[in-house]
């Protein structure tokens, strides 16, 4: 069943006979039910780790529990995550990078493509559009701090906004300078310099001292943000040069 | 109580639809579709585990904004790997030379 | 109070046939749809479980960049699988 896997559309999308199909759903069904029969029987966790957080929250140098959480009490995890990132984004980066192309000429990271005609509705929504979610971006980054918000869901929507410009088609962007794979990396780079700063000022790694945790908190989320936008924009643009390798030739 | 108990179960049932998706549907995009259906019932549970009364553990809730970028990043990775095996299988090179 | 229950329980019955649909119906891209549409549902979902900070993540990531992935996924797939079919049907006639 995982061997084949298929990739275009037929009548029923069903990779299994009926009889496989229903003795699969017999199974999962079953193991639904004893799923939903542990959660109604058994108690739940103590709130151990709550009352945990909100105690040490003043020493976080933040006061949203959650990116204290994230960024103070386990940014091991979001360390390893940033890098899980970087990992997916230097799979995906588009082979040029690695061909060793050097007659193309040093293009910017947006560059305009005048070629291209759009809507002007669209060209119009979008002056507006992506001057506001850049804003949005940098009030949630902020905000992070003291409310609902951070790193992550900052650069989801900046990355956003770069997504609908590249949708709208009239600009590109280029993934082969340096700079810009500095940009996807930054937020690595910086998480581990700040780690070995700390590491030289209290002599443990990832424990923040109580008067630096705000600056050094501060400090990762806006790297992270910068590399975490880069990164979902350049997995998306790399789909869509896969998706449009015909419109992709006649812009260069 | 009774909410967080419907959302748990809820999360179970969105698990097993997935887990259901992920097995018995053939096209690619449908099984990535059941896998993320999949995290959310995980992410559901996860967060409905969370709520203790009137106190919210945070902890819960860094791991599931966690999970979710780490899931897209995924879901990025298998839908690249989906075209590139499509352009090693056509039989049209429609690649410029 | 009854109407905080009868909230959730819309949701969650809403949330299930969102997922059961997008498994059985026919076409992949109303399956997307289907999706996206999920995604939003849970991010309500999430605002009723006070998990502001993974709501805002769930809007922009799960609804808006994943059913974007999916959707310029499917295009390509999409547009090759007619190509498929247009070149084979000259030279080999019918395949299922």
């Amino acid at each position: 069943m995982f061997l084949k896997l298929e990739t275009r559309e037929t009548g029923s999308d069903v990779g299994l006979s009926t009889l496989a199909c229903f003795l699969l759903g017999v199974v999962i069904t079953t193991l639904s039910a004893a799923l939903i029969i542990a959660v109604i029987v058994s108690d739940k966790a103590a709130p151990e780790l709550a009352s945990l957080a909100m105690q040490n929250l003043n020493t976080s140098g933040v006061e949203n529990p959650v990116t204290a959480v994230l960024l103070n009490f386990r940014s091991y995890d979001t360390l390893l995550e940033i890098a899980v990132l970087l990992i997916v984004a230097v799979a995906v980066l588009p082979d040029q990078c690695f061909a060793g192309k050097t007659s193309l000429p040093a293009k910017r990271f947006l560059s305009r493509n005048v070629k291209h005609q759009v809507n002007p509705v669209l060209a119009g929504l979008l002056k507006w559009l992506v001057p506001l979610a850049l804003l949005v971006g940098g009030y949630l980054l902020w905000i992070g701090a003291y409310a609902p918000g951070g790193a992550f869901q900052a650069g989801a929507v900046i990355a956003g906004a770069g997504v609908a410009l590249s949708l709208a088609g009239q600009h590109d962007f280029t993934w082969q300078t340096t700079s810009v794979r500095i940009t996807l990396s930054l937020g690595l780079l910086v998480f581990i310099v700040v780690a070995a700063i700390n590491n030289l000022i209290t002599g443990t790694t990832l424990q923040y001292p109580v008067s630096y945790a705000g600056l050094f908190i501060l400090i990762i989320e806006v790297a992270a943000t910068i590399s975490i936008a880069a990164i979902l924009l350049l997995l998306f643009v790399c789909l869509k040069a896969i998706a449009e390798p015909a419109r992709e030739g006649d812009t260069q | 109580m009774t909410q967080d108990l419907l959302y748990s179960i809820t999360g179970i049932v969105l698990f097993g639809i997935g887990l259901f998706g992920v097995i018995a549907a053939a096209h690619i995009i449908r099984k990535l579709i059941a896998l993320n259906t999949m995290g959310i019932g995980v992410f559901m549970v996860l967060l409905a585990a969370a709520r203790h009364g009137v106190v919210t553990d945070p902890v819960p809730h860094a791991m599931v904004l966690t999970g979710i970028v780490v899931a897209v990043a995924g879901t990025a990775l298998c839908l690249w790997l989906a075209l590139q095996l499509q352009l090693l299988d056509s039989p049209v090179p429609e690649e410029p030379p | 109070m009854w109407a905080e229950i009868v909230i959730d329980v819309v949701l969650a019955g809403g949330v299930i046939t969102l997922a059961a649909l997008s498994l059985v119906v026919r076409q992949v891209f109303t399956a997307i749809v289907l999706y996206i549409s999920l995604g939003l549902m849970v991010t309500i979902i999430w605002t009723r479980l006070n998990a502001w900070d993974v709501a805002i993540a769930e809007a922009a990531i799960g609804a808006g960049l994943t059913g974007a992935l999916l959707l310029v996924a499917w295009r390509r797939l999409h547009e090759k699988e007619d190509v498929n079919d247009v070149s084979e049907a000259g030279n080999s006639g019918n395949r299922v």
